[in-house]
C-alpha cells in the first residue's frame, strides 16, 4: 500500500492511495496562495495600478517592464493570476480510479485533473459539496473571465531570471507548472463526473474496497472518508471541526480501529480562538460603522459567511445597527444563500428542527426579507444605484487579487475611517494587502478557522487509536514563528509519518486475510471435528472462483471418468484431487499393539530405539517404525496389509 | 391484520400460507429476518370508523410488549395509509424503540396526523383516538434517515433508504442482516412527474422484494396524455360555467396538479379563479421549497431563479366562495371525499350537472369517493338523508404508483430472488404474479392480511482466508481464470468462537500449536529387467511418463526418479542381476498415487520400451 503526496499544502491536500489494486485520489486541493505574487485584477480601470513602476534589477540587466511591477518595495507579476496545481509527474494520473472529495474547498483543482490527465474514473462527493463547489468554481471563472488580461507573463519564470528576482518571487517553486484558471466548460465537464453520496453510504469499488464518507463537521456536506476492505481500514481525515457551527456534527466513532489514519486539514490558526475572533469581528464592525466608516469583509461565498451573518443577525439590533445596509456581492451570492437553505439533512440538529416547522434553517432569510441584507451579482448594475454608505460589504476573493473586493480596496483604501476585516485564514493578510500599500484604511485580522486544533486532534487520536498516523510534515514541528510552542505540533507514539509534496510513502500495512464466501452446498458438506475445547477444524477442498474481486468456494465435484475408446493401460492413474490432509498427534505403542492384536496380527517384536520403537511384524515380514512425530511403514508386496496398517495408524491421528 | 414474513435459513419446509383477503386499505408488514423483527409501515384504513381502522397488534402483544419484540419500525412515506396508526402503535399500544423515516416524512407526517385527528375527534366527536400530545411524543422516537445512508440499527441489522418518487420524501428501504436482505418499496413511482423524480435502486439482489401493487394490471398511457385529458376536462367545464372540485391530500399530488394548472392558466390566459382549501397550502408549499433536493431534477436546477412552488394563479379558499356564482376550480382536502372540506363542497355542488368532480387518486372501499367512482348516483348520508349525484364524475389516475410495467422495471433493477406483492387487489395481483414468475422465474407470493409467508434463503458463509493461501491458489490458476480448469484449493477451516478462518494446513498446525505427524510408506517391488540399473531406471522413467500424463516426473542425476514427491530407486538383486528391486517411498499426502504406482510397477515394464 502506497501513498503518493501531490500537494504540500496541509489544508489543500491531494494524495493518491494505492490500496488493493485500486488507485484512489483523496481530495484535489488547489493551492491559490500563488496568486499573491500577481497584481490585482481591477474591475474598472485603476489609475494607481496602471501607473505602478516596472521593476528593474539593481544592475539593470533584467528589465521585464511588461511583466513585473513594483509596489511599496514588492515585486508583482502583471498577468492573469495563476494557481499552483497538484503535482502531475509523480504518477500517471490516468490510472486514478476514483477521486474522493471531502469538502468544497478541497476540490478546486478538479477540472485540471479530470480534464487534462486522461482521467476516466468517478468522483465521489456529497450533494452540498458538489453544489457549493460548483458555485465556488463558477465564481472563480467569472472573476477571471470578466476582466480578461491580454498578456500572459512567462519570461519571469525563466530559471535564470527567477533566480535574480527579489523574494518571495525568487523562492516560488514549480512556477512553470502554474496554470491560469479553467473555463466554465471544463468545470461542467469535470463536475459531470461526480457521483453523489450520502454520509455513511457504503460505496463498493470494484468489489475490492469499500469507501464511505462520514460527517466531518467543518462545512455543509463536508466529509472524512473511510477506505476499507474486510480486514484493513484506512481513515482519511480532512478539514474537520468539533465546534458547533451550522454543519452536522463530526462523526468520530466511525474512525475507530483504523490501521492507518491520514490526517490533513488542521486549523491554520492554532492560536486564534474562533469564538474570540467572532467577538472581535463584531466589535470592530460596530466601531467602524458608528464612526461613519465602511467595513469590507473579504470572504468566500459559502462557509463561514453563513455563521458571520447569523452572528450579525443576533448582534445588529443590540448594537443599534438595524439601519446599516449589509451587502453580499458575488456572482453566486444569491445561489449560495438559497442553496444554504435547502440542505436540511446536512445541518446541525438545531437547524434541522427549524425545517420541520417549516422555517428556513438560516436566519439570513429573514435578513433578506427585512431588506437588511442585500445581495448583488457584482458592483455593476443595481448595486451602483442602490448602494448607501456607511455599509458593510462581504465580497471575494479573500486573496484581494481578483473579484469585486479589488474595487472596494481601491475605493475605500485611502480613508482611515474604513476598516477591512480579514476572517478567512487562507492568506497572510500582510501579503494580501501588499499591492495596495500605502493604505490608510484600518486592518483588522480576525481569522476564523473552525478546523481541529492540536489539542482537539490529540484527544481525538487518543479516542480512535489508529495504529499509524500519516500527516503533512508541517504538523510534526511547531510553526516557524513559534518555534518554542511544542504544543502546536503532533506528538504521537509511534511518531506520525510525515509527508511533503512529491513524497511516496510505503504505508506500514500487512494484509493477512481476505474475505471468501463458502457456498451453501460446500458448507453443508464440511465435517468439523473438535480439536480443543471451543476450537474445531474442518478440511476444505474446494474450487475457487474469483470474479469482480469476490472469491467464492464451491464444492469440488469429482470429474467423471470419461470412458476412453482405446485403453493403453488397464488402470487409469488417480485423478489429482490434491493432497491428503496433514496429520497431527502421536501413535501410542501399547494401544497400537492392542489394535494390531485385534486385527489378528499377534507376532510383533518390539525393539526400542533412540526416538521410539520399531515393530517387526514377523509373520508378515513388515516393519513399522513408531516415533513421536512420524510413523514409517515398510511393507512389500502386500497391498491389503499395507492399507490395513495405514488405517489403523490413522485412527490415532488427527487430520487437518 | 399484519403480514408476517419470515426469512429462514436453510429451511426445507414449504412456505406456510394461511387465510386470504388482500386490499389496498393500509400497510403494516412484519418482517423477521436473521432473528430481527422489523415493522414496515404502520398505516390506518381510511374506509373504517371503528377498531378495524388500525392494525391488530394483539398478534404480537400476546407474547409481551412491542418494544421487546420489534427491533425497529420503518415508515416509507407520509400517507396516512402508511403512517396513520403510528401514534396509536407507539403511544397507546406502547413502543419505545426507534422509528425510522426520511426528513421530509418526519416533517410532514405529524401535520397530517394532527389534521386527521382533528377531523376524527373534533368534528366527529370520536373518543379512543390518539391525542396531539401523543403525536408529539411519537415523533420524538423518530430517527431521520438520509438517502443511501447505511444506518446501523444494531451490530447486525442495517437499513438503507432509496428514492421512491411517489410523494415528497417517499423512500424504499433495503434491510440487511448478515448476508440476508429484504427490500420494501412502500409506494413508488418509476416515471418522473412534474415535481418528483423516478424511483431508483441499485442491483442489491435482495432475498425478497416486497412491492406494492396498487396498479398491478394497469399499463398506464403516457403521462402527457393523461395531463392533456385532465386539462381538457377542466377547461371544458370552466367554459360552460361549471365548477370543478378536485379532492386531494394537501401534500403530494396537489402540488403536481397545481404546477400543471398554473402553467396552463398562464399559457391560455384564463381568468377563472383557482382555489386551494385549508390553511395548509402555504405551509405545504414551504415544505416543498425547503426539501427541494427531493424533487425532480428540473425543479432542483432552476429553483434559485424560479421556485416552482410559488403560485401566481392559485389563491387560498374560503368556505363562502363555494356559493359564488361562475366557474371556479377548487382543490380541497381530503382526497377520498370521506370527511372535511372536500366533502362539504361536494355536497353543495353535487346537484348541478354543469359541475364536475375529478378524482385524481385511488379511493378505498367505503369512502364516498369510491362509491361515486363505482357509478353510485344516490348516496346515503349521515342522518338518513340521501344525496343525488348529478355532477360529472371523472377519474384521472394521477396518483403516483408504479404500474405493472414499473413493477417489472424495479424487479429488473434490484434482481430479487423472491418477490412478494402487497397493497393491491387479489385478482390484479394474481395476474401480475403470473407475469413475474414467467419473466423472471422467481417465486412470487401474495399473502392475505394476517397471513405468514416464509421465504427460504440460502446464504453463503463468509470466511477469512489467509492471503498466503489465496495467493498460492490464485497463482496456480494463472493470472486469468480458465473456466475449463477449475482452481482447486485445499486448506483447513479453523472455527474458534465466532471467527471462521481458512488457512493452509501447515499454518493451521502452527497456529494451534500442534505437531505434524509424518506417515510414510516404503515398498519394495521386484522386477525382471535384464538391463543395467541405470537403464532400468530410465525405462521406468519413460514408462511412467507415458502413463501418468499431467504429473511431474523427474529423472534426477543422483539415480532416482521422482513422481511428484514419490521417490523410486533401483538396485540389482544380489543373487540375480536381472532381478531388480525397486524401492518406492511416499508420504501419506501422496497415498493415492503411491498405492497406484506400487501396483502398476508390480506388473512389470512393457516390452518395447527403449
Amino acid at each position: 500500500m502506497k501513498l503518493y503526496c501531490l500537494s504540500g499544502h496541509p489544508t489543500l491536500p491531494c494524495n493518491v492511495l494505492k490500496f488493493k489494486s485500486t488507485t484512489i485520489m483523496l481530495d484535489c486541493g488547489l493551492d491559490t496562495t500563488s496568486v499573491l505574487n500577481f497584481l490585482p485584477l481591477p474591475l474598472v480601470h485603476s489609475p494607481r495600478l496602471s501607473k505602478l513602476p516596472s521593476w528593474v534589477s539593481k544592475d539593470g540587466t533584467i528589465n521585464l517592464e511588461k511583466e513585473l511591477k513594483e509596489c511599496a518595495g514588492r515585486v508583482f507579476v502583471d498577468s492573469q493570476p495563476e494557481f499552483c496545481l497538484p503535482e502531475r509527474e509523480l504518477l500517471d494520473l490516468s490510472t486514478v480510479d476514483v477521486i474522493l472529495v471531502s469538502n468544497y474547498h478541497c476540490m478546486m483543482a478538479l477540472p485540471y485533473i479530470t480534464e487534462h490527465t486522461g482521467f476516466t474514473g468517478t468522483v465521489y462527493a456529497t450533494e452540498p459539496t458538489l453544489q457549493i463547489g460548483r458555485l465556488l468554481m463558477e465564481e472563480l471563472v467569472t472573476f477571471m473571465e470578466r476582466v480578461p488580461k491580454a498578456q500572459s507573463a512567462t519570461c519571469w519564470k525563466n530559471k535564470e531570471i527567477q533566480r535574480m528576482l527579489p523574494g518571495p518571487l525568487k523562492d516560488a517553486v514549480d512556477v512553470w507548472t502554474w496554470k491560469r484558471s479553467y473555463s466554465m466548460q471544463e468545470v461542467n465537464s469535470a463536475l459531470s463526473k461526480v457521483q453523489l453520496v450520502g454520509y455513511s453510504q457504503k460505496v463498493e469499488l470494484f468489489g475490492a474496497v469499500q469507501v464511505s464518507p462520514l460527517s466531518s463537521g467543518y462545512s455543509l456536506g463536508s466529509s472524512n472518508w473511510i477506505i476499507q476492505s474486510h480486514h484493513e481500514k484506512v481513515s482519511y481525515v480532512s478539514g474537520s471541526s468539533l465546534l458547533t457551527t451550522h454543519p452536522q456534527p463530526m462523526d468520530q466513532s466511525s474512525l475507530k480501529n483504523s490501521d492507518v489514519l491520514i490526517l490533513t486539514g488542521l486549523t491554520q490558526m492554532p492560536t486564534a480562538n474562533p469564538d474570540g475572533m467572532l467577538g472581535e469581528f463584531c466589535s470592530n464592525l460596530a466601531m467602524t460603522i458608528r464612526a461613519g466608516g465602511n467595513v469590507l469583509v473579504p470572504c468566500y461565498s459559502s462557509g463561514v459567511i453563513y455563521d458571520l451573518l447569523e452572528c450579525l443577525y443576533q448582534f445588529i439590533d443590540n448594537a443599534n445597527l438595524g439601519t446599516t445596509p449589509f451587502y453580499f456581492i458575488s456572482p453566486v451570492a444569491n445561489s449560495s444563500l438559497e442553496f444554504s437553505q435547502i440542505f436540511a439533512e446536512w445541518l446541525c440538529h438545531n437547524k434541522q428542527s427549524k425545517v420541520y416547522l417549516p422555517e428556513p434553517p438560516f436566519p439570513h432569510a429573514e435578513l433578506i426579507q427585512t431588506n437588511k441584507l442585500k445581495h448583488y451579482s457584482s458592483i455593476h448594475g443595481d448595486f451602483s444605484s442602490e448602494f448607501r454608505q456607511p455599509c458593510v460589504v462581504f465580497t471575494g476573493h479573500p486573496s484581494l487579487r481578483f473579484g469585486d473586493v479589488v474595487h472596494f480596496m481601491e475605493l475605500w483604501g485611502k480613508s482611515s475611517l474604513n476598516t477591512i476585516i480579514f476572517t478567512e485564514p487562507d492568506f497572510s493578510y500582510l501579503d494580501a494587502l501588499a499591492p495596495y500599500q500605502p493604505l490608510a484604511m484600518k486592518c483588522v485580522y480576525c481569522p476564523i478557522d473552525t478546523r481541529l486544533n492540536f489539542h482537539q486532534v490529540s484527544k481525538l487520536l487518543k479516542e480512535v487509536q489508529p495504529l499509524h498516523v500519516v500527516c503533512p510534515e508541517q504538523y510534526t514541528q511547531p510553526p516557524q514563528s513559534q518555534a518554542h510552542r511544542s504544543d502546536l505540533m503532533l506528538e504521537l507514539h509511534p511518531p506520525p509519518m510525515p509527508y511533503r509534496r512529491c513524497s511516496v510513502l510505503n504505508l506500514p500495512f500487512r494484509r493477512r486475510y481476505e474475505r471468501v464466501y463458502i457456498l451453501p452446498e460446500l458448507a453443508n458438506s464440511l465435517v468439523p471435528s473438535e480439536i480443543k475445547p471451543g476450537v474445531s477444524l474442518a478440511t476444505v477442498s474446494a474450487v475457487l472462483h474469483s470474479k469482480d474481486n469476490k472469491h467464492t468456494l464451491q464444492r469440488l465435484h469429482a470429474i467423471p471418468n470419461v470412458p476412453k475408446k482405446r485403453k493403453r493401460v488397464p488402470e487409469e492413474p488417480p485423478v489429482l484431487l490434491g493432497p491428503k490432509p496433514l496429520l497431527s498427534g502421536a501413535v501410542p505403542l501399547e494401544a497400537f499393539l492392542a489394535t494390531l492384536q485385534k486385527h489378528g496380527i499377534t507376532e510383533v517384536k518390539v525393539e526400542e530405539t533412540a526416538d521410539g520403537h520399531i515393530l517387526h511384524l514377523q509373520a508378515e515380514d513388515t516393519l513399522i517404525q513408531l516415533e513421536e512425530d512420524g510413523t514409517h511403514i515398510v511393507c512389500d508386496n502386500n497391498e491389503p496389509l499395507r492399507t490395513t496398517l495405514r488405517d489403523l495408524v490413522l485412527r490415532f491421528l488427527q487430520r487437518l | 391484520m399484519i403480514h408476517k414474513l419470515t426469512l429462514q435459513d436453510h429451511a426445507t419446509q414449504p412456505h406456510t400460507v394461511r387465510g386470504a383477503g388482500q386490499d389496498v386499505g393500509r400497510s403494516c408488514i412484519l418482517v423477521s429476518i436473521g432473528g430481527k423483527n422489523i415493522m414496515l409501515d404502520c398505516g390506518m384504513h381510511m374506509g373504517y370508523n371503528d377498531d378495524r381502522r388500525f392494525p391488530d397488534f394483539s398478534y404480537i402483544t400476546q407474547n409481551g410488549r412491542l418494544t421487546e419484540f420489534l427491533d425497529c419500525v420503518i415508515i416509507s412515506h407520509f400517507h396516512l395509509d402508511h403512517c396513520g396508526a403510528l401514534p396509536f402503535m407507539s403511544e397507546m399500544v406502547g413502543y419505545d424503540g426507534p422509528i425510522y423515516m426520511t426528513h421530509p416524512t418526519k416533517a410532514i407526517c405529524p401535520i397530517l396526523l394532527e389534521d386527521f385527528r382533528k377531523i376524527t375527534v373534533d368534528k366527529k366527536g370520536e373518543t379512543n383516538f390518539f391525542t396531539s400530545q401523543m403525536i408529539k411524543d411519537c415523533m420524538k422516537k423518530v430517527v431521520p434517515l438520509n438517502l443511501h445512508q447505511t444506518v446501523q440499527v444494531d451490530d447486525e441489522l442495517e437499513i438503507k433508504a432509496y428514492y421512491a418518487g411517489h410523494v415528497l420524501g417517499a423512500a424504499m428501504v433495503h434491510i440487511k442482516v448478515g448476508s440476508e436482505s429484504v427490500v420494501y418499496t412502500g409506494d413508488y413511482n418509476m416515471t418522473p412527474d412534474r415535481h418528483l423524480g423516478a424511483a431508483w435502486i441499485d442491483k442489491c439482489r435482495p432475498d425478497l422484494l416486497i412491492s406494492e401493487s396498487t396498479y398491478a394490471t394497469t399499463i398506464r398511457d403516457s403521462k402527457r396524455c393523461r395531463e392533456r385529458d385532465f386539462l381538457k376536462k377542466v377547461h371544458e367545464s370552466i367554459e360552460r360555467g361549471g365548477k370543478v372540485l378536485i379532492p386531494v391530500f394537501a401534500l403530494g399530488r396537489a402540488q403536481e396538479l397545481c404546477i400543471l394548472l398554473e402553467t396552463f392558466w398562464e399559457r391560455m390566459n384564463l381568468k377563472a379563479p383557482i382555489y386551494f382549501s385549508t390553511g395548509l397550502t402555504e405551509k405545504a408549499n414551504h415544505y416543498y421549497k425547503l426539501f427541494i433536493t427531493w424533487t425532480n431534477q428540473k425543479i432542483r436546477k432552476t429553483f434559485v431563479q424560479r421556485n416552482m412552488f410559488e403560485f401566481k394563479h392559485i389563491k387560498a379558499f374560503d368556505r363562502s366562495y363555494a356559493d359564488n356564482p361562475g366557474p371556479m376550480v377548487v382543490f380541497a382536502t381530503p382526497g377520498m371525499l370521506h370527511a372535511g372540506q372536500s366533502l362539504q363542497i361536494f355536497k353543495k355542488w353535487a346537484g348541478n350537472e354543469k359541475n364536475m368532480v375529478i378524482m385524481p387518486g385511488y379511493c378505498v372501499q367505503g369512502t364516498i369517493g369510491h362509491k361515486i367512482l363505482n357509478g353510485q348516483r344516490k348516496l346515503e348520508m349521515e342522518g338518513r338523508s340521501t344525496l343525488d349525484v348529478k355532477l360529472q364524475v371523472e377519474y384521472m389516475s394521477f396518483s403516483a404508483h408504479a404500474d405493472a410495467k414499473g413493477i417489472m422495471q424495479l424487479i429488473r433493477m434490484a434482481e430479487p430472488r423472491n418477490m412478494l406483492l402487497v397493497h393491491g387487489e387479489a385478482v390484479k395481483m394474481e395476474f401480475l404474479k403470473g407475469k413475474i414468475e414467467q419473466e423472471f422465474s422467481i417465486d412470487c407470493h401474495m399473502p392475505a392480511n394476517g397471513e405468514t409467508v416464509a421465504v427460504t434463503t440460502n446464504p453463503s458463509v463468509p470466511v477469512d482466508i489467509s492471503l498466503n493461501l489465496l495467493k498460492r491458489e490464485m497463482a496456480l490458476g494463472g493470472p486469468l481464470p480458465d473456466p475449463k480448469k477449475p482452481r482447486t484449493m485445499h486448506g483447513t477451516l479453523i472455527m474458534k468462537e465466532n471467527s471462521l478462518k481458512l488457512v493452509s494446513s501447515e499454518q493451521a498446525l502452527k497456529e494451534l500449536g500442534l505437531n505434524e505427524h509424518q506417515l510414510r510408506f516404503t515398498c519394495r517391488v521386484q522386477l525382471q529387467d535384464p538391463h543395467s540399473d541405470s537403464d532400468t531406471l530410465h525405462r521406468i522413467y519413460t514408462h511412467l511418463k507415458s502413463v501418468l500424463k499431467g504429473y511431474t516426473i523427474q529423472h534426477l542425476p543422483d539415480g532416482t526418479v521422482m513422481v511428484e514427491s514419490i521417490v523410486i530407486k533401483v538396485s540389482s538383486c544380489a543373487e540375480d542381476a536381472n532381478t531388480k528391486v525397486l524401492l518406492l517411498s511416499w508420504s501419506y499426502q501422496d497415498e493415492d498415487l503411491g498405492s497406484f504406482l506400487s501396483t502398476l510397477l508390480k506388473k512389470g515394464l512393457p516390452s518395447g520400451l527403449c
